[in-house]
C-alpha cells in the first residue's frame, strides 16, 4: 500500500494552491511604495571600446532620476569566480574583473554599460534608447569561435590575457602516462569529435530584482530571482558593493524556475541596490526575454575529442578526452567548476575503466558567460562517454546492451574508486539496466520497427547508462579542488508553543516542492500532521546561512541538516519529558509523537512537551533551557551518486529528417524516495530538457558575435507536442550510505542521462535504414541536420 | 491617457491607460492582478493567456484599449465561488501539473479554453492545443495528464508513471 | 514601445479616414505588429484598430466562392470554412497557436506578407481575390516579394474571396521555434488546372511552383511530381535549414499535399 502521508507518500503540493489561484509572489509581482524603474543600456556589438557616453540629453528626459555608467562602479569590486582552478603547469587561472557595468570595453552583445532609472518603465526605456544613441562604441573584431580564439590569439577578449585561455587543466595529470600507454597497446581505438551545444536555460520567469535602501537604519534589501539568497548576499557584501552582511537582507520569494541560471549573482542586482541608495527609493528591474537570452548565464558549449581504447569484444581499457569549454566573456560564479570538477571527475561513467585522462582548456570569447545549467558538466561527460560507447559497439559489431553490462561496475565492487578522483559509495547498475529492458519492452522492438517501416519511417533505439555526482558537496573535498565557498547546508526547526513547527531552510525551492516534501519528512520524524509543519525559505533575515538549491542537493544536504535538527529537537524533548515525568532522560523513548518512560504507561504528547518548553514553570534552569528550537549544519562526507539507464525510441522521417520521440523510458536509482510524485515530475522535466538539447535547442552566434537565437522565434523550446508521455521508474534502490535519509538527488538526472539516448537512437534508426555512413550528428539533431547527414 | 472600462472576473473596472498599455500591464499594474505573467516579448510563451469574451488570448499581445467593453477572465477568476480550486485547477494539483508555477496561470487558462471547446480531448489534441504555452519544468507529462483528468478521462490508464 | 494614439473605428470609412493621418498604421489582430512595436521596429503615432468593424468580419459562401472578412480571426475561419473549404480551414487552424488564432486575422497576415506565413500560400494557391477599400486584386498580382504587396498607401484589405477547388490540401513543415512554416505547400485542383503555392522557402516570399502545376494538371498524383527537381537558387538559408533542404521540402511537401488533397 502506498503511504498517504509522511516519508514516501505522494503528498499533493501545498504550494500549488497559491500558484493555481494566481496568488504566487514572484519578484515582479511585488509592488513597492515609491518605486522607480531601471533599464539597462546594452552593447549591440560583441566587442568594442567605449569611446564616450554622453548622458546630457538622456538625463533631461521626462521622469529620469539617475544615470549610471561603468565609471560609477570602477572603484567597487567585481563579481568573482567561485572556484580557483590551476592549470596543468600549476599556474592559477586568469580572472578578469567582472564589473557591475562594463567599463572601457564591452565584451558581448548584451553587456550592460549604462543604466537609467526613471519614474516609469517607459520613461526609463525611452531614455535608455537615447543614451544608446549618444554612446560611441568603437567596434573591435569579435572572438566567437573557440577554436579560432585558441589558434589565433591576436584578438583578445581581455587585453591582459594573451592566449584567451582561462586555464589548461589536466585531470588527473599523474594518469596521463598510463593512459597513453594503454592506448599504445590497445586492440581497438574509437575516436569521436563532438559538440555539446550551448543552451539558454530559459527559466520561464525572467530575472528580476528590486533594490531598497532604508535611510533610517542604513539597511538594504534585495528582492531577487535567486536559487541561493545567502550566496548572493555574500557576494554583494564581501566582493562587489561592500555593504556589511548584517545590513543587507536578500529575499528570493517565489522563483519561477532556475535550472542553474539563478544561482549566480548578476550586475543588475548590484545596480538596483546602489541606485536605491542614491535615490532613497526602491529601484526595480525585470528582464525582457531577449535580455534573458543575451545575459543569463548559458550552459554547456563544449567541443570535445574523445578517444576510447578497448578490446575487440568491447572491454573498455582507457578513455582520453580533449575539450574546449567556453566560459564566454567573463567568469560567472561557478563557471570554472562546471567544465572541470563537475565534468572531468565523471569521465569514467558507471564503468570499470582503469585509465582515464581529461584535458580541458577553458576559453574566453565575446559571448554571454557560460555556467552551470541543469546537470552542469555531468551531461557533457555522459554525452561524450555514451556516444563513444555506442560508436565503439557499432565499429566492433557488438550489442550495446551487452557491452554496457560487461563494463558496468558490479554491485559487489562498492565503494568503488574511479581513476578520476571519486569514490562511488553504492549502486546497482545492472538492476536499473535490467529494469529498463523490461519496462521499455526491448524484446518487442523489432515489431515496432516493422510497423514504423510500413509508415515510411525509420525506427531506432538508443541506450544510455549514466551516473552523476551530486548532492553538492563535501566542503573538505571541494576546498581541496579550489572552491572558495563551503557547500554545507543548514536548517532551523522551531517548535512553537502550541506544538506546530516552523522550519527555516538554507535550501530554496523554485519548483522542487520543498514546502511539501520537507514538511513530510519533519512530520514523519516527529509523528505529527504534515499540516502542522511550515517550511520557510528564501529570506536571509529568517533562515540560517545555507547554500541554496542546485546540484541536486536540497534533500541530500539541506534535508540531512533538517533531519539532524529534528534529532536535536527529539533529544531536547527527551530532557523536557524526563523533567516532566520525573524520570531519567535515558529512560525516555520517543515514538508515534509521544515521549514516554520505557516500560510504563507514563507519557507526554509532543504538544505537551512543546507547551512546557515555552511555559517553563518549575524548570531546573541550570540543566534545562526553556524553548524548543534547534539548528543544524550538515556537511556531507561524499557526493551522492544517482545512476540509471535510459532508453529512447525514435521515428525518423527520411524524406524530411524530422525525428519524433516514439517513447522514452527511465529506470533510475535515487536511493530512498521521499515523495514519488515529485521525484517523477523532476525526471519528466529533466528528460524534457534533455530532449530539447538533443533535438531542438541551438544557441547560435554569428561570426560577429550577434546572437541569432535571441527569442522564442528562433530558439526552439520543447513544446507539449514535441514530447511523449515518459515511462519513469525509481524502484531500484541502493540507499546513499552517508546521509541520514539515504537519498541521492533526482533533479538533474533526466537532463544528464537523456541526450545521448536520443542521439544514439537517431544514429541507430539511420543505420537500420541503410544510412550506415552516418557516424555522428551534432546536437540539436534538427530535421535539416538529419536530412543533410542522410544525403551528405 | 484615455479611460478604458471592461469587465474583469465579473466586476466592472476602469482605468487610465496610454495607447501603448498592454492588456497584461493593465491587469498586473493597473488592477494588481499579478497572476497573469509575462514570460516573453514575442507572443509565444503563453504565460499571459487570459480569456477575452470567452476565448483564450495572449494579453501581452493586445492593447488594453482594444479590450474596452470586453469581458476578461484571469487566473484570479478561476477558483470556485467558495475559493476552492475549480476542476481544472484541482486536476493540476492532483497530477502535479506544475512545478515553479510561473507558466501555470497561462496553462490553466489555455486548458480551460480547450475543455470548453472540446470536452473530451485526446492526448494529441491536448498537446497540439497547448503548443502556445511553454513550460520549462514539467516536460509536459503531468500537464497533459491533468487536462485528461480534468476532462473526466482516466489519465492514469493513458499515461504510464 | 513608443506611445501612440489608439483609435478603434467601427466602419471601413472611418478607418480609412483615421489612416489618412500622418504616422497612422492599421492594427488588425496585432500578433505580429505588437511584438514588432515592442522591439521599437515600428513606431506608429496613431494605431487604427480594425477589430471593431463588423462589416470586415465573417465567413460567407457566395457565387464567387468563399468570402472571408479581413478582420476574421483564424480560429473563426478554421471553424466556419471547414465545411466549404476544408484545406483552407485546416491552414487557418494550424497558424500559430490557439490564442494567436483567436486574435490574428487573415487581413493582417496578408497585409504583412511574412515570407513564412501560411495564408499567402492559401490565397495564392487558391487564386483568390484580395478585396480592398479601393479595388479587387488577383492573388497573382498581390504578392510582390517578402513583406511587399500591391497595397498602396491608405489602402486596407477588407476581405478575400476564394474560389473553391475540387480538391486541395495544405501541408506545413514547422520551423521548430517560431512554428511558422519552414516550408509549406498549398495544392489546389480546379476544373481547369492545378495551382501549387509555396511559402517559407523563397527569399522572394510566397511563389507558385509552375512546373509542378503543369505536371499535376496533366496527372493529379504524387508520382507526377517525382521526376521534377527544385532549384535551391533563391531559397532561404538560415539556422533552421539550408536552401537545398528547403528545396527538398518543397518537393516532399508537394507530394504529400497531393496525396492528402480532398
Amino acid at each position: 500500500m502506498p503511504k498517504d502521508t509522511g516519508i514516501g507518500a505522494s503528498s499533493k503540493r501545498r504550494e500549488d494552491v497559491r500558484f493555481l489561484s494566481g496568488r504566487g509572489n514572484y519578484t515582479d509581482d511585488l509592488a513597492m511604495h515609491g518605486q522607480t524603474y531601471a533599464v539597462f543600456v546594452r552593447s549591440n556589438v560583441a566587442h568594442g571600446r567605449i569611446k564616450s557616453i554622453d548622458t546630457s540629453a538622456a538625463s533631461k528626459m521626462p521622469g529620469v532620476l539617475a544615470i549610471f555608467t561603468g565609471e560609477d562602479f570602477k572603484d567597487v569590486g567585481g563579481n568573482p569566480a567561485g572556484w580557483l582552478i590551476n592549470s596543468r603547469d600549476g599556474t592559477p587561472m586568469r580572472e578578469p574583473k567582472r564589473p557591475v557595468l562594463a567599463h572601457g570595453k564591452v565584451r558581448h552583445v548584451g553587456d550592460a554599460y549604462a543604466a537609467v532609472v526613471a519614474e516609469t518603465y517607459n520613461q526609463a526605456k525611452d531614455a535608455a534608447q537615447q543614451l544608446a544613441d549618444d554612446s560611441e562604441i568603437e567596434e573591435l573584431p569579435a572572438i566567437v569561435d573557440m577554436r579560432k580564439a585558441v589558434a589565433d590569439p591576436s584578438n583578445r577578449v581581455h587585453d591582459e590575457i594573451p592566449d584567451n585561455l582561462c586555464f589548461d587543466w589536466g585531470w588527473i595529470e599523474d594518469n596521463r602516462a598510463a593512459v597513453d600507454a594503454a592506448f599504445k597497446s590497445a586492440p581497438h581505438i574509437t575516436t569521436l569529435e563532438l559538440v555539446n551545444n550551448r543552451l539558454v536555460p530559459n527559466a520561464m520567469e525572467p530575472r528580476s530584482s528590486i533594490g531598497e535602501y532604508f535611510p533610517g537604519t542604513g539597511d538594504y534589501k534585495l528582492t531577487t530571482t535567486s536559487q541561493n539568497p545567502h550566496l548572493t548576499r555574500l557576494l554583494v557584501s564581501a566582493f562587489v558593493l561592500g555593504i556589511p552582511e548584517n545590513k543587507l537582507t536578500v529575499v528570493a520569494p517565489d522563483v519561477g524556475g532556475g535550472f542553474g541560471s539563478k544561482i549566480y549573482h548578476y550586475g543588475e542586482e548590484a545596480l538596483v541596490l546602489a541606485a536605491s541608495r542614491k535615490l532613497g527609493r526602491p529601484v526595480r528591474w525585470t528582464a525582457e526575454r531577449t535580455e534573458s537570452f543575451l545575459t543569463d548565464a548559458h550552459g554547456r558549449d563544449h567541443v570535445t575529442k574523445i578517444e576510447m581504447a578497448s578490446t575487440k569484444d568491447g572491454e573498455i581499457l582507457a578513455i582520453r578526452t580533449e575539450t574546449l569549454a567556453n566560459v564566454g566573456a567573463y567568469l560567472s560564479n561557478f563557471s570554472t567548476a562546471t567544465p572541470t570538477f563537475l565534468h572531468g571527475t565523471l569521465m569514467a561513467g558507471p564503468y570499470k575503466v582503469p585509465h582515464v585522462y581529461v584535458n580541458v582548456k577553458t576559453v574566453f570569447t565575446n559571448t554571454a558567460p557560460v555556467d552551470a545549467y541543469r546537470g552542469a558538466g555531468r551531461p557533457e561527460a555522459t554525452f561524450s562517454i555514451e556516444r563513444i560507447v555506442d560508436k565503439m559497439c557499432r565499429e566492433l559489431g557488438l550489442d550495446p546492451f551487452e557491452v554496457r553490462r560487461k563494463n558496468l561496475i558490479q554491485p559487489d565492487q562498492f565503494p568503488y574508486t574511479t581513476p578520476v578522483g571519486l569514490v562511488y559509495d553504492t549502486g546497482n547498475y545492472q538492476a536499473t539496466l535490467d529494469k529498463l529492458i523490461e519496462l521499455a519492452d526491448v524484446a518487442g522492438f523489432e515489431g515496432r520497427a516493422a510497423a514504423s517501416k510500413a509508415k515510411g519511417k525509420l525506427r531506432g533505439m538508443g541506450l544510455s547508462t549514466w551516473i552523476e555526482a551530486c548532492g553538492i558537496a563535501p566542503s573538505n573535498l571541494v576546498g581541496v579542488l579550489g572552491s572558495r565557498v563551503g557547500l554545507y547546508d543548514a536548517a532551523t526547526v522551531r517548535v512553537n508553543a502550541t506544538g506546530n513547527i516552523s522550519v527555516m531552510t538554507g535550501a530554496h525551492s523554485h519548483g522542487q516542492g520543498h514546502e511539501t516534501v520537507f514538511a513530510q519528512i519533519v512530520a514523519e520524524k516527529l509523528g505529527i500532521a504534515e499540516s502542522s509543519v511550515e517550511i520557510v525559505h528564501g529570506d536571509t533575515s529568517k533562515i540560517p546561512f545555507g547554500m541554496g538549491s542546485y546540484g541536486s542537493r536540497s534533500l541530500a544536504v539541506c534535508g540531512a541538516a533538517m533531519t539532524k535538527a529534528v534529532d536535536k529537537i527529539i533529544a531536547k524533548g527527551k530532557k523536557i519529558a524526563a523533567h516532566m515525568l520525573e524520570a531519567s532522560e535515558n529512560d525516555i523513548v520517543f515514538a508515534d509523537g509521544k515521549f514516554s518512560v520505557a516500560g510504563t504507561d507514563k507519557a507526554k504528547s509532543f504538544g505537551e512537551i512543546a507547551f512546557s518548553a515555552y511555559v517553563p514553570h518549575n524548570y531546573p534552569l541550570e540543566t534545562l533551557e526553556p524553548g524548543l528550537e534547534e539548528t543544524a549544519f550538515y556537511d556531507p562526507a561524499n557526493f551522492t551518486y544517482p545512476a540509471g539507464a535510459y532508453l529512447c525510441e525514435v521515428e525518423v522521417d527520411p524524406e524530411t529528417g524530422k525525428v519524433d520521440i516514439a517513447s522514452f523510458t527511465c529506470a533510475d536509482d535515487f536511493g530512498h524516495v521521499m515523495n514519488p510524485m515529485i521525484v517523477e515530475g523532476q525526471v519528466h522535466g529533466g528528460v524534457g530538457q534533455g530532449i530539447g538539447q538533443a533535438l531542438l535547442e541551438n544557441t547560435a552566434y554569428d561570426e560577429n558575435g550577434q546572437l541569432l537565437t535571441a527569442s522564442y522565434m528562433d530558439y526552439a523550446m520543447p513544446r507539449a507536442d514535441d514530447v511523449p508521455f515518459y515511462t519513469v521508474d525509481h524502484s531500484c534502490v541502493t540507499p546513499c550510505t552517508h546521509n541520514p535519509l539515504g537519498v541521492k538527488g533526482c533533479g538533474e538526472a533526466g537532463a544528464i542521462g537523456s541526450p545521448p539516448a536520443v542521439v544514439n537512437a537517431v544514429i541507430d534508426a539511420l543505420h537500420r535504414g541503410g544510412h550506415t555512413h552516418v557516424k555522428h550528428i551534432d546536437m540539436p539533431v534538427s530535421p535539416s541536420r538529419v536530412w543533410q547527414a542522410i544525403n551528405g | 491617457m484615455t479611460k478604458v472600462t471592461m469587465t474583469v472576473n465579473g466586476k466592472t473596472v476602469s482605468g487610465e491607460v496610454e495607447g501603448r498599455t498592454l492588456l497584461s500591464s493593465f491587469l498586473r499594474e493597473g488592477l494588481g492582478l499579478t497572476g497573469t505573467h509575462v514570460g516573453c516579448d514575442t507572443s509565444q510563451c503563453g504565460a499571459c493567456v487570459v480569456h477575452l469574451d470567452g476565448k483564450a488570448v495572449k494579453s501581452c499581445t493586445m492593447f488594453a484599449a482594444d479590450a474596452a467593453g470586453a469581458s476578461v477572465k484571469t487566473i484570479e477568476g478561476m477558483n470556485n465561488p467558495d475559493g476552492s480550486l475549480s476542476v481544472v485547477q484541482q486536476a493540476f494539483q492532483d497530477h502535479h501539473g506544475l512545478q515553479c508555477g510561473f507558466c501555470t496561470p497561462g496553462m490553466v487558462m489555455s486548458s480551460a479554453a480547450l475543455l470548453a471547446e472540446n470536452p473530451k480531448p485526446t492526448e494529441a489534441e491536448i498537446r497540439h492545443y497547448l503548443e502556445g504555452n511553454i513550460c520549462r519544468c514539467t516536460g509536459y507529462h503531468n500537464i497533459v495528464k491533468a487536462v485528461l483528468a480534468a476532462s473526466g478521462q482516466d489519465a492514469a490508464a493513458m499515461a504510464a508513471e | 514601445m513608443h506611445n501612440f494614439d489608439f483609435v478603434k473605428p467601427s466602419s471601413i470609412a472611418d478607418a480609412v479616414k483615421a489612416l489618412s493621418k500622418e504616422g497612422a498604421q492599421a492594427l488588425s489582430g496585432g500578433q505580429t505588429l505588437t511584438p514588432t512595436m515592442k522591439q521599437r521596429l515600428a513606431a506608429p503615432t496613431v494605431l487604427v484598430s480594425l477589430t471593431g468593424i463588423d462589416e470586415m468580419k465573417g465567413v460567407c459562401l457566395g457565387e464567387d466562392g468563399l468570402s472571408i472578412g479581413a478582420a476574421t480571426p483564424h480560429a473563426v475561419v478554421a471553424k466556419e470554412a471547414a465545411k466549404h473549404y476544408p484545406a483552407l480551414a485546416m491552414l487557418a487552424g494550424g497558424i500559430g497557436d490557439p490564442a494567436v488564432r483567436n486574435r490574428g486575422t487573415i487581413g493582417g497576415s496578408l497585409a504583412n506578407n511574412d515570407p513564412a506565413a501560411c495564408y499567402p500560400a492559401g490565397v495564392l494557391g487558391s487564386g483568390a481575390t484580395v478585396v480592398t477599400n479601393r479595388r479587387k486584386i488577383a492573388a497573382d498580382d498581390y504578392f510582390q516579394g517578402m513583406f511587399t504587396t500591391a497595397l498602396e498607401e491608405g489602402e486596407i484589405i477588407t476581405g478575400v474571396t476564394f474560389p473553391i477547388p475540387e480538391k486541395a490540401a495544405y501541408v506545413k513543415f514547422n520551423q521548430p521555434a517560431s512554428r511558422f512554416a519552414l516550408t509549406a505547400v498549398f495544392v489546389a485542383k480546379f476544373k481547369d488546372g492545378v495551382r501549387v503555392a509555396v511559402t517559407g522557402a523563397s527569399n522572394d516570399g510566397v511563389f507558385r511552383w509552375s512546373e509542378a502545376e503543369k505536371a499535376l494538371s496533366g496527372h493529379f498524383a504524387a508520382s507526377a511530381v517525382e521526376g521534377l527537381s527544385v532549384s535551391s537558387d533563391g531559397m532561404i538559408g538560415d539556422l533552421h535549414g539550408t536552401p537545398a533542404y528547403r528545396a527538398n521540402l518543397v518537393k516532399v511537401l508537394t507530394k504529400r499535399a497531393v496525396a492528402a488533397a480532398q
